[in-house]
């Protein structure tokens, strides 16, 4: 067991008044791994960044407590807490040079200068702004601005590397790259790094582990592929994977040895008994009302399935985005090849029990992942 | 340029000519009243020739004020004196008083913030007579009346809620995270204080000093009720050119164009950060 680099413990967070101001994290209790890089997604006002900042020391913690490398640090000043941010924002320096911003930390450290030369040079060419480095912030872009910032953040040596945004303002091909040297650099010096974003793909690719906000409140801490194969709820569900999975409220049947699970507009999705596991067909039937779950990549056309209307058909250059009317909703399928198929025309549509997803209808909390009880 | 008429230069050149006499006017005739005597500046009609003379000016700095009905002592180079320190101190206590507080109004909201930092704002709308009067009676109970000590804390009314409003203004518009991101790296908050807002408030900063500066030495009341003649500044100081025996037109305008010179090479020097400073903290970046 690696020793904890971050652990935070049933933290809220409250703008205002403890328990009567606007509750922005709510009840947070997380840890993270030395040497781990740990995402938080979510869309706006999740409570990712508050987090983010509690853990900098620039919010206060309304309750609850957190930990760097052991040390409580919560109620230190940020100075004290041995950790490293890259502002969303940049905040570099204006009167100081590239160089000079991103040499700031070292220097104050009391490095030699052929060190903090040496590690400017490097970590300069690693982000590609080498023919920078002597201008000032206002004469640059917002990209070079924010890579600056993020080599300001990287160059020091901290218990915790927090990245608020980090490649936002990048472009798509430059985001790619640095995104790969970025994981290296940090695996290799055996950092840890937690990162803000809302860009799924970036989480994906940077994080080992995601943790998912929503409303102030963790709903998942999970590897990637987790996320994706085991939501927790109906809300990770939907918003881990692109494009999203499609959902339907169903009601749980049986009729001879099927179970149907019964979508609007009479449609019905039957299976065999047998293709659940007992736990899961237990489960099942115990609920009347649930609500299924299926990724767009795990739909299929099949001649006996259920029927749908094509209401858009899109090649992406390397894939079809089919949407189709379906139960009273919308659903999207994506397949690898080129499928022509016009607009109204009839599809049918069948699901792989083992792909399916099934959530509690009132709670959101998953039931079942294919073959197994979540 | 080059698609400007010959015209349309000459009209540029006329109406610039014309603006800067309207606004020159004043200060060039007191140049040259300052060095008239009494006699030459009340002619009918005025003349712009004349003999110059340096009697206001030695009469100003000597002290002595020859008039018909004798001589009379004048107290205006104290008087200047006592402008310059008044101005100065006052303008530096409030920038040590302001400063700092306007950073805390600026990045810290507490409880009852907006309210302290519009009652300091309100010291300006009352009426500076209101204000004195109840004033000279505590001062006369305190001790405070006729000392430097008293006008310098009552030249914080004109000063401080000034300073405070102005470089507030500049301290917002700093980014937090920019000094966040100075304390992350390792620096205490004062010095986070010091080596980031400070300097990048500095235009600001100038800007508000020097105003407040030109408010204190424009000053008049305060000093004519609170202090008397060897505390009083120019501006009270120049009441004394009104003799029994007529007005000194020509001191005055001497008086004048020693007074003015101060804050005048003070404003010139800083007009670069002045028009920058003041301009910087209106347009939001």
């Amino acid at each position: 067991m690696s020793q904890s680099a971050l652990t935070i413990s049933g933290v809220d967070k409250f703008y205002g008044p403890i328990d009567r101001g606007v509750h922005a994290v709510q009840n947070l209790t997380m840890e993270i791994d030395k040497g781990e890089i740990v995402a938080l997604l979510g869309s706006s006002g999740c409570g990712k960044t508050s987090t983010l900042r509690m853990i900098a020391g620039f919010e206060e913690v309304s309750r609850g407590s957190i930990s760097v490398a052991g040390r409580k640090v919560h109620t230190l000043p940020p100075v004290k807490r041995n950790v490293a941010m890259a502002f969303e924002g940049y905040s570099l320096y204006p009167p100081l040079t590239v160089r000079e911003n991103m040499a700031f930390a070292l220097k104050a450290a009391r490095l030699p200068k052929s060190q903090v030369d040496a590690k400017v040079a490097s970590i300069a060419k690693l982000l590609e702004i080498e023919d920078i480095l002597e201008r000032y912030p206002s004469s640059i872009s917002g990209g070079q601005q924010q890579r600056a910032s993020l080599g300001r953040a990287l160059i020091r040596e901290a218990d915790l590397h927090l990245l608020d945004e980090p490649m936002g303002q990048l472009e798509p091909q430059l985001r790619a790259v640095l995104r790969g040297r970025i994981k290296h650099f940090i695996k290799e010096r055996g950092l840890t790094a937690i990162l803000v974003t809302h860009d799924q793909t970036e989480a994906n690719a940077l994080a080992d582990r995601i943790a998912v906000m929503e409303g102030g409140v963790l709903q998942q801490f999970d590897t990637p592929d987790m996320l994706k194969q085991r939501p927790a709820n109906l809300f990770t569900g939907t918003f881990v994977g692109e494009p999203p999975m499609n959902v339907f409220e169903a009601y749980v049947g049986t009729a001879a040895d099927k179970i149907n699970l019964r979508l609007p507009d009479g449609l019905s999705l039957d299976y065999d008994k047998d293709a659940f596991s007992g736990s899961v067909r237990d489960e099942l039937l115990k609920r009347q009302r649930v609500v299924i779950g299926v990724r767009p990549y795990a739909v299929r056309r099949s001649k006996d399935g259920v029927p749908a209307t094509v209401s858009a058909n899109q090649w992406l250059g390397d894939q079809t985005h089919i949407a189709a009317d379906f139960a009273g909703g919308s659903l999207v399928l994506v397949e690898h090849d080129r499928t022509r198929l016009e607009l109204g025309a009839p599809i049918n549509i069948s699901i792989d029990p083992k792909n399916l997803h099934v959530f509690d209808q009132a709670s959101g909390m998953a039931i079942s992942h294919g073959m197994e009880l979540a | 340029m080059e698609h400007t008429s010959l015209l349309e230069r000459i009209l540029r050149g006329i109406a610039l000519t014309l603006v800067v006499i309207f606004f020159m006017f004043p200060i060039v005739w007191i140049l040259m009243m300052s060095f008239q005597t009494n006699e030459t500046i009340l002619r009918i009609p005025p003349q712009l020739v004349f003999k110059p003379t340096l009697a206001n000016y030695t009469a100003l700095i000597t002290g002595k004020l020859t008039t018909a009905a004798g001589t009379l002592d004048i107290a205006f180079m104290r008087n200047l004196w006592n402008s310059v320190f008044l101005s100065v101190t006052s303008v530096a206590v409030a920038l040590l008083l302001g400063v700092p507080a306007a950073y805390a109004f600026a990045r810290h909201k507490f409880r009852g913030s907006e309210d302290i930092a519009f009652t300091l704002l309100s010291f300006r709308f009352a009426p500076a007579l209101l204000v004195l009067l109840p004033l000279t009676l505590y001062f006369q109970k305190l001790g405070l009346a006729n000392t430097y000590i008293g006008l310098i804390w009552v030249y914080q009314l004109i000063c401080l809620p000034l300073i405070l409003w102005i470089v507030r203004g500049y301290f917002e518009d700093i980014p937090a995270d920019i000094e966040y991101a100075y304390r992350i790296a390792g620096h205490s908050w004062f010095a986070t204080f010091r080596k980031i807002a400070l300097p990048l408030a500095g235009p600001g900063i100038a800007a508000a000093g020097l105003l407040a500066f030109i408010f204190a030495w424009n000053n008049f009341i305060f000093a004519l009720v609170l202090a008397s003649a060897d505390k009083q500044p120019v501006t009270v100081g120049a009441l004394a050119f009104i003799t029994s025996s007529g007005i000194q037109y020509g001191q005055i305008s001497a008086a004048i164009v020693l007074s003015i010179t101060p804050t005048l090479a003070l404003a010139l020097y800083a007009q670069r950060y002045l028009v920058e400073g003041l301009s910087l903290g209106a347009v939001k970046g």
